[in-house]
């Protein structure tokens, strides 16, 4: 059956118009996805070059922009922080890897509804030409932050910007729409079309990652839906659920919001850990150290996740009884995450480590999460986020975990999964001066700004030279080393960008399909993979991870290898 | 290439048919959405009392007359499932029309209802109660409105015997917006 | 391989236990039953007892049985259900912590001073419905 299958593939010749703009092939869609969000993780980039530029030299006539306005710059971070979350780091790690991994991974031929999973992908890029044309209607786009709280989101005569803020919020609900359908796809796909042989526990980590985030936002997005269509209506035609004068309660949107907006978090964080968990495992050549602890712990940090969502709103004019468990379950939640990376750092003990730049990315991302993660207790913590609720201090944390997250983790799966997906290498010794160019360069941003943040800078402010006792030097130079360093950033993402293109075209051709000898069954496909995938349907006889088994000539055994 | 279904769909590890394990997670999903906004509605509701005079005037006959459309409409589509599955694909496709028909009818009295409300001045700005009121029956008006579709769209199969195991599908939907109906009929319309 | 699906449908499915159209039929009678109950309890008592028993009690034993006679839950895996309740337990997760916040108007060091303003408002409304 299988084979007749793909025989019946191999006759068919697609036209290019069938095999890329209208693609059924869960492959092509997830290139489809992971393009799209490179392409708006590089405008979400630009934007904080601009208002990097603005705050280190306040009024400057900004290269390749111009003179920003309060205005604009109220703009420029509403749809940085909307654009890096719903339109790179959902799109790349939930939609991308988990398309193209998936069938892949667990030894299918495709998703099971490659309809919808087109239909997901036509609905996601609607989404972002309307975020995209929110930028040209009268007043520019909206510039009440990616939290879009009430009533300055509500209320044209506030944000100022009654187009805009009504085709940001129909554009989130557009994409929302695009991942429960994706979603869904990956859920029954991974439940229920696993090749013969493979059980729950020989499933790949990133698998298991990305369905189960696929869980957590279908979970959690729901009352945010709610809540849109609810916004949508203040914004429009003048309901007031939002407006307290008519009995409407903004505290209410907060709540709606961080409810998704927390469990969101880790619907982009556990993708990245199951990408790292593939890298580190491949290029230690050591099985996981104990596949079922993170799997467990995993389930463990989704249950907690929905339980730590008010922590964002300590100084909102919530309960402080609520205040107080959302303290204690905020800080229990660091619990499994840190069980996670010992987890992950046990792996590499005494493994025999081979530095590519995916394994560099991958250390990198170890590192640098744990920053994020150890500067969130003292937000978790209600005493000391009143403090530093919304200062920079909240920024740089939070940048800390997102950029190891949607940046790092994602290039260590570039890099690791670029022959698959195009049949070349990417050029590693470009790879090695981007690695060491992204982690200078974003270490160098997000550094200062704990220091500016603890002095007491806010983040809302557009030009600081307006606020005499943080207009001083000592701070205005930690602004500047900050935005230097996003232009150092960014110029070595145009390395990677160069190497990306050149490789796709020009690239070391990868003649083998396990050019990583690793084991899981995408490595068993040809590089890449022809629709249909697999030669012939492949079976499971072992787990992922099967690295330097004892007695074994090879030091490692690929899921589908019988003997 | 369009037609070809992939062996991923044909496989059933679970022992569940593909099409009905996603579906069930459809409805999952639908439940936030619709569990968050009634969640909503109810605290404001607890929270003022008042609303009462706002309620009084809600039509608790056409809301009734519609729960037992959609009750009705449910029992047509689950005997089309029972006929589906024994391919007797005439009295299938014969009871998704039925159901089909009253969807329309649901529709018919809602949107009478609504004009009458508005008419008498109750529009969805006239307080948080009415928001509420089109919000959440709108939307559940909205799942009533796709389900029919979906229904006329899978009766064409059915006529010619193919994919009868989506009248199942459809089926398990329609019972979930009729479970939301039943929930937020007496949520707008007995508490007065 | 193309009629796989529906075969699927058959072996793990229902009517072998006698579900029959009968069945449908007596399901939806009773459930028209219990919606007359519910429709009727409050007209008869303005009680609030009455009224959360009749109307939200009944809806929730009548969600049971389209569920479990109608959507068929029992016979599918056991997980579907379980998911089923998870997905309602965020949805009363949502309720508990939230409305301490949007459903009182005071607590512990804060009052919400505009929702309290709304109230008196509107204070005169028991007046205002039976003048209707």
């Amino acid at each position: 059956m299988a084979t007749n299958h793909a025989e019946h593939h191999d006759h068919h010749e697609m036209s290019f118009w069938e095999k890329y703009v209208f693609p059924l092939d869960h492959k092509i869609i997830g290139l489809q996805y992971l393009l799209t969000g490179i392409i708006m993780g590089f405008l979400g980039a630009y934007f904080s070059y601009v208002f990097r530029m603005q705050l280190a030299f306040p009024g400057i006539d900004v290269p390749l922009f111009g003179l920003v306005t309060s205005a604009q710059y109220n703009s420029l971070i509403t749809n940085h922080g909307t654009i890096m979350i719903f339109w790179f780091a959902m799109p790349i790690l939930v939609a991308g890897f988990g398309n193209y991994l998936i069938p892949l991974m667990i030894g299918a031929d495709d998703m099971v509804f490659p309809k919808i999973n087109r239909l997901s992908y036509q609905i996601f890029l609607l989404s972002v030409v309307v975020l995209l044309s929110s930028f040209f209607v009268h007043n520019g786009g909206f510039g009440g932050a990616w939290t879009a709280y009430p009533p300055l989101s509500a209320k044209a005569e506030y944000n100022l910007t009654p187009w805009g803020s009504i085709l940001w919020l129909i554009a989130v609900v557009l994409e929302f729409v695009a991942f429960l359908l994706g979603g869904i796809n990956f859920i029954t796909t991974l439940m229920n079309s696993r090749a013969k042989g493979m059980k729950m526990m020989d499933i790949p980590m990133v698998c298991w990652m990305i369905v189960l985030a696929s869980i957590l936002f279908m979970a959690s997005a729901g009352p945010l839906i709610a809540g849109a269509a609810m916004l949508l209506f203040d914004q429009t035609i003048g309901t007031g659920f939002f407006d307290p004068a008519r009995g409407g309660d903004p505290i209410l949107w907060q709540h709606l919001f961080w409810f998704f907006g927390h469990p969101e978090v880790y619907v982009v964080f556990l993708p990245a850990m199951g990408i790292v968990a593939e890298v580190i495992t491949t290029f230690s050549r050591k099985k996981l150290f104990a596949y079922k602890v993170v799997l467990f712990t995993t389930f463990a940090t989704g249950i907690l996740s929905f339980f730590v969502w008010a922590h964002h709103q300590f100084i909102a004019g919530i309960d402080p009884r609520l205040a107080n468990i959302f303290t204690v379950t905020t800080l229990l939640i660091s619990i499994p995450i840190a069980e996670m990376l010992f987890v992950y750092i046990a792996t590499l003990w005494g493994g025999a480590i081979e530095l590519t730049t995916a394994m560099l990315f991958a250390l990198g991302f170890l590192a640098t999460f744990l920053i994020g993660g150890v500067t969130g207790v003292f937000l978790g913590a209600s005493g000391a986020d009143i403090y530093f609720h919304d200062t920079y201090f909240v920024l740089a944390h939070f940048h800390y975990t997102f950029v190891p997250i949607a940046v790092i983790a994602v290039f260590a799966g570039l890099y690791y999964w670029f022959p698959k997906m195009f049949g070349r290498f990417m050029d590693e010794t470009l790879g090695k001066i981007h690695f060491w160019g992204t982690m200078v360069g974003f270490n160098g941003i997000f550094m200062p700004l704990f220091f500016t943040g603890a002095a007491g800078d806010h983040r809302r402010i557009f030009d600081f030279s307006n606020f005499p006792e943080l207009a001083v030097s000592s701070l205005q130079n930690l602004r500047i080393a900050a935005t230097v360093s996003v232009i150092i950033t960014a110029v070595f993402q145009f390395v990677f960008l160069f190497n990306f293109i050149y490789s796709m075209f020009r690239g070391r051709k990868c003649t083998v399909n396990n050019p990583w000898k690793a084991n899981t069954l995408e490595w068993f496909a040809t590089c890449p993979p022809p629709h249909g995938n697999f030669p012939v349907m492949p079976e499971v006889y072992r787990g992922p991870y099967e690295f330097s088994v004892p007695g074994r000539e090879l030091d490692y055994w690929p899921q589908n290898e019988k003997v | 290439m369009g037609t070809t279904t992939p062996i991923a769909t044909t496989r059933s590890v679970t022992g569940m048919p593909t099409g009905r394990l996603a579906v069930w997670w459809v409805i999952g999903s639908e439940i936030v959405i619709f569990g968050g906004l009634l969640m909503c509605y109810l605290m404001f509701r607890l929270k003022y009392p008042y609303w009462a005079m706002y309620s009084v005037h809600t039509n608790t006959f056409a809301g009734a007359l519609n729960t037992f459309v959609l009750l009705t409409s449910s029992l047509f589509i689950v005997l089309a499932h029972y006929y589906a599955e024994r391919k007797e694909e005439l009295k299938a496709f014969g009871l998704i029309w039925a159901t089909i028909f009253g969807g329309l009818t649901f529709l018919v009295i809602k949107g009478i209802e609504w004009t009458t409300e508005i008419t008498n001045g109750f529009t969805i700005t006239s307080s948080m109660f009415w928001s509420f009121y089109y919000t959440a029956a709108g939307l559940h008006a909205l799942h009533v409105i796709a389900g029919m579709c979906l229904m006329a769209w899978i009766s064409m199969d059915v006529l010619q015997k193919k994919n009868m195991h989506r009248v199942e599908l459809i089926g398990i939907y329609w019972h979930f917006v009729d479970i939301v109906w039943i929930f937020l009929f007496p949520l707008l319309y007995i508490a007065k | 391989m193309a009629g796989h699906v529906d075969s699927h449908d058959h072996d793990a499915h229902t009517d072998s236990d006698g579900h029959g159209p009968a069945f449908y039929i007596k399901i939806w009678a009773i459930l028209l039953v219990l919606f007359l109950i519910s429709v009727a309890g409050p007209e008869i008592s303005h009680h609030k007892a009455v009224i959360l028993v009749t109307a939200f009690g009944i809806a929730i034993v009548k969600a049971y049985m389209v569920a479990v006679n109608f959507m068929h839950i029992k016979h599918e895996k056991k997980y579907i259900a379980y998911i089923m309740f998870a997905m309602l337990g965020a949805v009363f997760l949502f309720y508990i912590a939230v409305s301490t916040d949007v459903q009182m108007t005071s607590g512990s060091n804060w009052e919400n001073a505009s929702a309290k303003a709304v109230i008196e408002q509107h204070k005169d409304f028991q007046e205002h419905i039976e003048h209707e």
